[in-house]
């Protein structure tokens, strides 16, 4: 008995570091923006081409930018997710990627529009900056502009209960300090 | 026609085919001033990994990320900054996932010794094993088993002769 002891015990451990591994998403990969201020941009605001947007237009105040597009299926899968964040008073702004205007203006007249405000990204160029690397991706800022945590995917009934609003009430209490 | 036409011929076909998948395959071809940027263009490409389809390369993904990326390595070289500016700003936003050789620091220890580590562990526990089952050193045979020995060889051989 005693001589299979150790194969037996390395044989556990090797299933339990397999069993973790296959727990985690290879598909989330870790944002080095983490704990970094916000990659600036300067571009148009999705609704008025001729008024431009900034970071500076987001900051002094915790806020999610939600990162869609009109072709994403998931991103209307989410979107009432990002109407209850607003609802609740969460500013939310947009990123629309890699999107044609008119596309991107009718979804938003379709399913309603609960964003601050929406910059165009027509190209991706702001995408690239943020690290983005597929739709929707959503990062919470602080009050000071800083990126504090980045939700890859659609925001859903858990993630914005246990991830998203809890960080929200926290970064806020973070900022009144 | 001739021999050395035909071949000609069949060699033209062959390269427009190929020249046909390619485009069909939907690569871009990315003009360099000179073949050093397009070296180092093809170089980097192949180290950067795509996020999307995380077991391709940049140079080899269909992505649109990847052809993203692509535009950018194409655009940074074409405009003479060096491999680590280029590195530097794929790390700077996408994290040192996108490199297939990640820099060795406290995160990446394990993944780089993880295989030296797993071989000395092996090579030590055979060595282990090697040791516990060798051989007993011969001993001579005192004078009572070389009585029972002989005995019984002559009988052995008794036997034989009888038969």
């Amino acid at each position: 008995m005693k001589r299979f002891a150790v194969p037996v015990i390395v044989f556990a451990g090797l299933l339990a570091l397999l069993a973790v591994g296959l727990k985690l998403d290879p598909r989330r990969v870790p944002s080095p923006l983490i704990g970094k201020p916000a990659p600036a941009f300067e571009a148009s605001s999705l609704h008025d081409p001729s008024r431009q947007l900034s970071l500076a237009d987001l900051h002094g105040k915790v806020a999610l930018v939600n990162v869609w597009a009109s072709w994403c299926a998931s991103c209307r899968q989410e979107h009432p997710y990002v109407r209850e964040l607003a609802r609740r008073g969460v500013p939310v702004y947009g990123i629309d990627y890699k999107d044609a205007r008119a596309d991107a203006v009718d979804w938003l007249n379709t399913l309603g529009n609960a964003y601050v405000a929406t910059v165009f990204d027509p190209r991706g160029r702001i995408g690239l900056d943020w690290g983005v690397y597929g739709v929707p991706e959503t990062f919470v800022l602080d009050a000071n502009g800083v990126v504090r945590h980045k939700h890859i995917g659609a925001i859903d009934d858990r993630s914005l209960e246990d991830e998203i609003l809890p960080l929200v009430r926290r970064l806020r209490a973070e900022a009144t300090k | 026609m001739t021999p050395a036409r035909t071949l000609r011929t069949a060699l033209a076909a062959l390269a427009l085919a190929w020249a046909a998948a390619a485009m069909a395959a939907g690569t871009t071809y990315y003009r360099f001033d000179n073949a050093r940027q397009q070296a180092r263009y093809d170089r980097l490409t192949e180290e950067l990994r795509c996020l999307v389809c995380q077991g391709e390369s940049i140079a080899d993904s269909h992505a649109d990320l990847a052809k993203d990326l692509r535009d950018q390595v194409h655009e940074m070289v074409a405009a003479g900054k060096t491999d680590r500016q280029v590195i530097d700003f794929m790390v700077d936003r996408y994290g040192n996932f996108i490199l297939y050789r990640p820099p060795v620091e406290p995160a990446t220890w394990l993944l780089w010794g993880g295989p030296f580590l797993l071989l000395c562990l092996a090579a030590a526990v055979a060595l282990a094993r090697a040791r516990r089952s060798r051989v007993e050193p011969v001993r001579a045979l005192d004078e009572e088993e070389r009585r029972r020995l002989g005995d019984a060889l002559s009988r052995h051989h008794g036997r034989q002769g009888r038969s």
